[in-house]
């Protein structure tokens, strides 16, 4: 153990911060409303085709539920499983024991350079850059990521992670970091170039490393669903696969994958059926990797189930329906949330797998959200993000303690409230704001208040609260 | 059948910045023929504190209201969050109660349990509606309050575009994350304009306030009135424009 989770990255400010300088950005913002709006049409029209949505959605939550509640027999059934087809399993408490097993998974095989296939596992564990430092170079091979990782950059969307770039910048991005740059900067010159930079990466690889969208415990059968087919390179051709896997990524059995396989690819592209599905099982002679080695990852999922409200984030499938329908992340975009986990899911996962409510970056994200609850409507797997939110704040509140100007204000707010007397004294002591106020309207609140009258009037307490017109009007004296 | 016993929950959101909207709820519910009672003992349903992460004391609000609103044949809020708060948070607070199960939102108690979209209002003003979220979404009204407004006589009703997103107050977010409660509130405003409606109207004090301070500090004339105002107002009685 020690050392940091890396699941939120090092130096990133808190919430309100990152967001003044995203809210800045035209170019994000302009790309955020295009793409958000356009992805969220797009699903609720697929949506809408079928007539057992709700049910699905049930099922799904029913499923992944279950899992969650019997963890500890479906991941030895999936051990015994991928070991009898002759895969190994390997545990990983935290980042740095994955880190170090994948590391030396890779130096065994004499690779000095590995593909990989898009996965939100490694990048929430700072794979890449731990190779990157025991010397062994990892080359993404999602056309995003691509674009994320040679720009030196950092990803905004669960499955568009390059939502903030423009093809110009694209461009750029890919003269800079290929040997044969793109002949222009029309989307099918730049898929061209990417084409041709990862093929020689393909066929050269002796190792790959993949994450998992699920793992079947009853046949220890991986899935991997990717829209391009650069996964399934990946998956295929290296002598050695390498998946890490976070533990809660399971379902029972192969038939509960009907459920999972209908509601992802409608959540997240739109899309009525994945265009590539992956899956096997342990390895095949004469047939794909020779080598499978699954590192099974704990960092923070434990904790996180240990938590009654919190552990339905654990149900979550990574379609990001929530990021695209979410009002603050079309705003900010995902960098603002310091995160490999973005938007509203991220704004609950990331701070409990960073398992550490006193850093005020981590506890900034459960308040990034008007609780408007957009996101738990569309959530495939009904996560009610709203209410783990409000949990996650009462646990960033406890942390903080009974001393901070908030908690004062709102003790002060909640004698008020406790009895009737008290809060009619304060309505006619604000109905004193009048003095502030032109037209019942105040331009400018002291104190605190201006983060409000900054760009928004406020009015004044009138003179007369309704108890008070009640009381004078309806109230019968004997 | 005897006129049932209501119990207004003006929210103290309401009572103390908005005591037009109460005003027009005992006037629309006694036209109706309810018998309305306000019981000075009421306070606040405590989602400000629930919202902000501050549970116990939400709890200790949650069981007063429970005490408060005991004993009567139902309870009508004119807010959907506030209405959402109880029916939805406070029973995993504090246990339910005969008044949490019987507090209905305002459209909610016109709609489903007097059975009345036409309520005999005069409103002659282009309006657009807004459905706030905890309406929406915790509540899931629907389109409960746009057929009110529809069986408006003189009301003009126009689309808001894009009606379903946040307007960006959501409670104290809209001081902890200023910079982008009034991204969201300018994007909302653009689409109010859109429509010219005169009057934009919501079933929800706290997000009135919000767009109505974003529109009146731009100088847009759009005047932002609570439902159970349009409801209220008749062709006896009009709606007198009060200052917001």
């Amino acid at each position: 153990m020690g050392g940091r989770n890396p699941v939120t990255w090092l130096g990133s400010p808190a919430f309100p911060k990152a967001a003044h300088e995203a809210l800045a950005d035209t170019q994000l913002r302009r790309n955020l409303r295009k793409a958000t709006t356009t992805i969220r049409t797009k699903r609720a029209g697929v949506v809408a085709e079928l007539d057992d949505w709700e049910r699905l959605r049930r099922a799904g939550e029913a499923i992944k539920d279950d899992v969650l509640a019997n963890l500890d027999t479906y991941l030895v059934r999936l051990e015994e499983a991928v070991t009898a087809r002759g895969g190994v399993v390997h545990w990983a408490r935290d980042a740095e024991e994955a880190n170090r097993i994948v590391l030396d998974l890779v130096r065994t095989e004499g690779a000095d350079e590995v593909v990989k296939v898009k996965s939100m596992a490694t990048a929430e564990i700072g794979l890449n850059e731990a190779l990157e430092a025991g010397g062994v170079h990892a080359v993404e091979t999602d056309l995003a990521e691509l674009i994320v990782q040679l720009g030196d950059d950092r990803p905004s969307h669960i499955l568009v992670p390059a939502i903030h770039r423009n093809r110009a910048e694209i461009r750029d991005v890919f003269r800079r970091g290929m040997a044969e740059e793109p002949a222009s900067d029309e989307p099918r010159d730049l898929a061209e170039a990417a084409r041709r930079h990862l093929r020689r990466k393909f066929l050269s690889a002796k190792v790959a490393i993949s994450g998992a969208n699920f793992a079947v415990a009853d046949t220890g059968s991986i899935v991997v669903v990717e829209s391009e087919g650069n996964g399934r390179m990946c998956l295929t051709l290296p002598e050695t696969l390498i998946t890490v896997m976070g533990i809660e990524k399971l379902v029972p059995s192969w038939q509960d994958l009907e459920v999972f396989l209908q509601l992802l690819p409608r959540s997240s592209t739109a899309e009525r059926m994945n265009p590539y599905t992956s899956v096997w099982s342990g390895v095949t002679p004469a047939d794909g990797p020779r080598k499978f080695h699954l590192v099974l990852l704990d960092n923070g999922r434990t904790a996180t189930l240990a938590d009654q409200v919190g552990r339905q984030a654990l149900r979550c499938i990574r379609c990001s329906a929530c990021l695209n329908v979410c009002p603050v992340y079309e705003r900010t975009g995902g960098q603002a949330y310091g995160s490999v986990y973005p938007g509203p899911i991220g704004a609950i996962l990331a701070p409990q797998l960073a398992g550490d409510l006193h850093d005020e970056q981590a506890a900034s994200l459960p308040y990034a959200s008007s609780l408007c609850g957009a996101c738990y409507e569309v959530c495939p797997v009904r996560i009610n993000i709203p209410e783990v939110l409000t949990h996650l704040r009462a646990e960033a509140v406890q942390a903080k303690g009974k001393r901070t100007p908030e908690a004062l204000a709102m003790a002060a707010a909640a004698w008020v409230f406790a009895d009737p007397k008290r809060y009619e004294a304060a309505q006619k002591a604000g109905s004193l704001s009048q003095l502030l106020a032109r037209d019942g309207r105040i331009k400018r609140l002291p104190g605190p208040g201006a983060k409000w009258t900054d760009s928004r009037d406020a009015p004044a307490v009138p003179k007369e609260s309704f108890r008070a017109w009640w009381r004078k009007n309806r109230v019968q004296r004997p | 059948m005897s006129s049932p016993r209501v119990a207004l929950f003006a929210t103290c959101l309401t009572d103390t910045l908005y005591p037009e909207t109460g005003k027009a709820v005992v006037s629309l519910l006694e036209r109706l023929g309810c018998d309305v009672d306000f019981p000075l003992a009421q306070t606040c349903c405590g989602q400000l504190h629930y919202n902000t992460g501050y549970q116990e004391h939400a709890r200790s609000l949650a069981r007063d209201y429970a005490t408060v609103f005991d004993g009567y044949d139902y309870v009508v809020a004119p807010s959907g969050s506030c209405g959402g708060m109880v029916r939805e948070i406070h029973p995993g607070l504090c246990g339910t109660s005969p008044a949490v199960e019987r507090t209905y939102e305002l459209s909610e108690f016109l709609v489903d349990v007097l059975g009345v979209t036409d309520v005999g209002a005069y409103f002659p003003h282009r309006v657009t509606y807004h459905p706030t979220c905890h309406s929406l979404r915790m509540l899931g009204v629907g389109d409960k309050p746009l057929s009110l407004l529809r069986a408006v006589k003189g009301l003009e009703l126009v689309e808001l575009p894009q009606a379903e997103q946040c307007c960006g107050f959501g409670g104290t977010f809209a001081l902890k994350n200023a910079e982008t409660s009034t991204a969201m509130l300018a994007d909302k405003m653009r689409c109010v304009q859109d429509t010219s409606a005169q009057v934009l109207s919501a079933g929800d004090n706290s997000c009135l306030m919000h767009i109505g301070g974003g529109l009146s500090r731009l100088r847009t004339g759009v005047r932002t009135v609570h439902l159970a105002e349009i409801l209220a107002s008749t062709e006896e009685e009009p709606w007198a424009a009060a200052t917001r």
